[in-house]
């Protein structure tokens, strides 16, 4: 299975990857080829298996929901990592017009 | 700086005839200057020749022969705790290492010398309270995807170049409590994506037997640097073998716990369902040493379990109620005949010793790969949206896209911050695991691909667990070859990903497993794994423990 340039196109926009022409191209090959060796999966016959999503056995560990509260200076350790911030939020692009 | 030497002083004086005008007085005097000299000269002399005599000097000598930083943890705290050395001494000499070696080795991405020694003097001060624990004052590196509060975090990755985090991972924390020392952070493939740590944004770690070659990965900054006696010991995280592949390659020991035992808080996720944190060590003493204290359950990591069984080795009564199994299907052409021949021995080592072996069968080991190569970019697609130039990490927001516009692109909104930034910022492996994953859990695929591979996942695990219940643990090579050349690879992702074909089943599975050196092949270490039962890392510390003592590997070094 080769995928086609519009498929990784779709897959980078999902990923949400602004990608060159030139990644473009290149992933185009490289992923076709680790799939076409990940397709021999599909030869394993799964009836009646359950999907392992985790291993420990654990269900539902619950806890309070209760917040805790940060001392102040790690909130501004928190916060001073974002690139545009006022006061005590961190600024991004309008979202709605 | 420099003086005019007393003995220049003492001349120019003897020549002045306005400040020594009587010149019996003048010889008079230089005469008790060298008398004082001689006295002096001799005394050092003597006090040196018979130092390894007297108590107080003993360390002294023998620091100089055996260097600070390439004790164990076990020797370290013993000296720390006679009193024989300082951890301002041990840090000041893996600080010094580091400085000497890291140049050629790249092994460090951070060091923290200052935090370091300030850490230093606070565990002395905790010793000298009368405190005894094994890692107060012990220094170590830790890999460079686990968050230390102050110190600066990048998973080698451009996107987070110059991210500090504002709290401190469990293992990080449990660490600091124990007293010990963080010297810096070690390099890694970026988030951990790869096996040969050519994969980080700042370059390759090299091999400290070859530095022509890789250290494997992705924890190659931290295998280097404790085969290389930067540190104590180090920390590593391991997902789909990261711990104990890099061990194999550079001669140490690494080792990857039960799923669930030790805190995944604080560890950039990579697959949360695999990654595991661990050590990279001298001994398998250490090993466990290490896991006693970043172990235990963690109200933070919903995962972690509450597990009763020991995890130190039991070393009494030796290894003769022991079962080995093999599986065949880890002894496959394609390994390298110098791994074979080295593993072929360790067999017999371990015969000696008592083991006996049981050959075993995991049919679907054939499925590993393809599996893991399914389950981890996804999981990682899903994890690696946190990076979206907004709360953290580098960002177009700084420097927005300024007119003329390319096409469609007249302003910077949110789509392309998340776009451009992510574009920007991550390298090659990662944005082609991102795409993968997204691939695999997209509309149409997600059957066909992910929710298969959770199903065959389910087979490798019943299977490993059923063979398990046969025999105490299973024996296989860590690595199907010895280190390779640095950018041998990088060419080729597939065949990449087919070096995590020994060490990915345990991954999938969540079980314990060790590498540990078992020869060489061509002057490059070769590692061992052994693969144990769920919780029970007591019996694979055995096993390692019972080996090491009876063989000699662990104590080679890499001559650099």
């Amino acid at each position: 299975m080769l995928l086609s340039k519009q498929e990784i196109q779709h897959i980078a926009k999902l990923a949400r990857l602004d990608l060159t022409e030139t990644e473009l191209e290149k992933y185009g090959g490289q992923l076709s080829n680790v799939l076409n060796y990940i397709d021999q999966l599909k030869e394993v016959d799964v009836s009646g298996v359950e999907p392992t999503a985790q291993v420990t056995g654990l269900t539902n560990v619950l806890r309070e929901d209760k917040a805790e509260d940060w001392d102040k200076k790690e909130i501004e350790q928190a916060l001073a990592d974002a690139p545009e911030k006022e006061d005590r939020f961190i600024k991004v692009k309008r979202v709605i017009e | 700086m420099s003086f005019p030497k007393p003995q220049a002083i003492g001349h120019r004086y003897a020549r002045s005839g306005v400040a020594m005008r009587i010149q019996g007085l003048n010889i008079l005097l230089l005469f008790i200057v060298y008398i004082f000299r001689y006295i002096f000269i001799w005394l050092f002399f003597i006090i040196f020749a018979f130092s390894s005599w007297i108590p107080a000097f003993a360390g002294m000598t023998n620091r100089k022969i055996m260097r600070l930083n390439q004790l164990t943890i076990k020797q370290a705290s013993e000296l720390l705790k006679n009193k024989e050395i300082t951890s301002l001494e041990l840090t000041k000499a893996c600080l010094a290492r580091i400085k000497d070696t890291d140049g050629k080795i790249k092994a460090c991405l951070t060091v923290c010398e200052k935090e370091a020694l300030k850490e230093a003097k606070q565990a002395d001060e905790r010793r000298s309270q009368g405190e005894t624990e094994n890692l107060l004052g012990i220094p170590y590196l830790a890999k460079d995807n686990i968050l230390t509060r102050g110190v600066r975090t990048t998973a080698a990755s451009k996107i987070l170049e110059n991210y500090i985090a504002p709290y401190d991972a469990t293992i990080i924390k449990k660490l600091r409590e124990a007293g010990a020392v963080l010297l810096g952070k070690t390099n890694l493939d970026e988030f951990a994506h790869g096996a040969s740590t050519e994969n980080s944004a700042f370059g390759p770690t090299h091999n400290p037997w070859d530095l022509t070659r890789v250290p494997g990965g992705s924890s190659g900054g931290s295998a280097a640097a404790v085969a290389a006696d930067m540190c104590i010991f180090a920390l590593g995280t391991d997902t789909g073998g990261s711990i104990r592949y890099p061990a194999a390659f550079c001669g140490v020991i690494g080792l990857k716990s039960t799923y669930g035992r030790s805190s995944r808080f604080g560890l950039i996720s990579m697959t949360s369902s695999t990654d595991v944190p661990g050590s990279l060590t001298k001994t398998v003493e250490d090993a466990s040493l290490v896991l006693s204290v970043i172990t235990g359950v963690d109200k933070y990591d919903a995962t972690t379990v509450n597990a009763k069984t020991p995890l130190t080795p039991l070393l009494k009564g030796g290894l003769d109620k022991i079962t080995i199994g093999l599986p065949k299907e880890y002894f496959v052409d394609g390994t390298d005949q110098g791994v074979t021949e080295a593993i072929d021995k360790a067999i017999e080592d371990f015969k000696k010793l008592g083991a006996k072996f049981k050959q075993v069968s995991l049919p679907h080991t054939k499925y590993v790969v393809p599996v893991y190569y399914i389950i981890t970019p996804s999981e990682i697609s899903s994890n690696l949206g946190r990076f979206d130039g907004i709360k953290y990490g580098l960002s177009v927001m700084k420097n927005p896209p300024q007119p003329p516009f390319v096409k469609g692109e007249e302003k910077a909104d949110l789509m392309s911050i998340y776009t451009k930034s992510r574009g920007q910022g991550f390298g090659p492996e990662v944005k082609r695991r991102i795409m993968l994953g997204t691939y695999a859990l997209s509309a149409g695929y997600y059957d066909a691909y992910y929710l298969q591979a959770q199903k065959v996942r389910t087979k490798i695990k019943q299977e490993m667990d059923k063979v398990l219940e046969e025999v105490d643990c299973l024996l296989t090579p860590t690595a199907p070859h010895a280190a390779f050349k640095i950018g041998e690879q990088v060419q080729d992702p597939l065949k990449m990903y087919l070096e995590d074909i020994f060490v990915a089943g345990a991954s999938l599975a969540g079980l314990p497993a060790i590498s540990i050196p078992c020869g060489f092949d061509n002057g490059l270490p070769v590692g061992l794994q052994l693969i144990g039962k769920r919780f029970d890392e007591a019996t694979i510390l055995k096993m390692a423990q019972g080996y090491e003592l009876a063989t000699e590997w662990h104590l080679k070094k890499a001559g650099i």
